[in-house]
């Protein structure tokens, strides 16, 4: 019977479901690592951040953080096979949200979250960067950032600040 | 990905009727607003005020327009909502672009002027 597995790799599911580490009123989605997945991932994301009380600029960050994460997942886990599985769990701690993110894909380089790039932007603006923007925007808006590699799994977890303004900064 | 351009005097407005600029149409964007910018007089003003999201493949691609825009052309922003303007603040490409509060007031000009 191979239809199961194959049917769970083309429709993985992207609905909202509590899972077992989301715990109470948490997020947990799997999907396969595309560029579409990742948009309807988000967009689940939103609603179940703010079933959780979320704010709407809260969750404008949140969506940004997610965005960014899972499109470096897209873009470089599995760049080698072109195909592949994330799994998202988002739950709330007081006025935090905790992020778990897993994927099956190659391991970060050097076995580390890559840092926060610092553009210089004062070059005339033929030179002006079009890309290596994610890590410094997810730098900024989470805090006890940690990347492990678990087995042949990448494993980042994070928290995001719900009362962090987006006037500031 | 749906770009609507009109010209008013000599300025083309190009607005984004999409909700979204993101990984999944940045290379559409980049590939549509080259061909309005090749074509446009010397200044271009995108309409970002129906765009609730971009992440940073779609500021990348929104650098890349400004960037094809040679002298004399520029490319200049209008219509930031709040989500879109702290991606800009974020990474300071605030202080990079020319961004205008809202494209009405910049068609008046042209009209009138």
């Amino acid at each position: 019977m191979q239809a199961e597995p194959l049917r769970f790799m083309g429709h993985a599911r992207d609905r909202h479901r509590p899972g077992p580490f989301a715990g109470n009123g948490g997020l947990h989605l799997l999907f396969p690592a595309t560029d579409m997945a990742v948009r309807r991932a988000l967009s689940t994301a939103v609603s179940a951040a703010e079933a959780m009380g979320v704010g709407p600029d809260a969750s404008g960050l949140v969506e940004l953080v997610l965005a960014e994460v899972m499109n470096n997942v897209v873009e470089h886990a599995f760049a080698d096979r072109g195909h592949g599985i994330i799994e998202l769990e988002a739950w709330r701690t007081g006025q935090a949200l905790s992020v778990r993110i897993r994927d099956d894909g190659v391991p970060m380089p050097d076995g580390e979250a890559p840092p926060a790039r610092h553009h210089d932007l004062t070059v005339v603006y033929e030179d002006l960067p079009e890309g290596g923007f994610g890590w410094g925007i997810i730098r900024d808006l989470t805090r006890d950032l940690r990347y492990r590699r678990d087995g042949a799994r990448n494993e980042l977890t994070f928290s995001i600040d719900l009362d962090i303004s987006i006037d500031a900064g | 990905m749906e770009l609507m351009s009109r010209d008013v005097g000599d300025l083309r407005v190009v607005t984004v009727a999409d909700a979204r600029i993101d990984a999944a149409v940045a290379i559409q964007f980049k590939d549509q607003m080259r061909a309005l910018i090749d074509t446009g007089p010397d200044r271009v003003v995108l309409d970002l005020s129906s765009v609730a999201f971009v992440d940073s493949s779609g500021l990348g691609a929104i650098v890349a327009a400004m960037k094809q825009a040679g002298e004399p052309q520029r490319l200049e922003l209008a219509g930031l909502t709040r989500n879109v303007a702290k991606v800009f603040a974020l990474t300071r490409m605030d202080r990079v672009f020319t961004i205008h509060a809202d494209v009405a007031t910049l068609e008046g000009l042209a009209d009138a002027g």
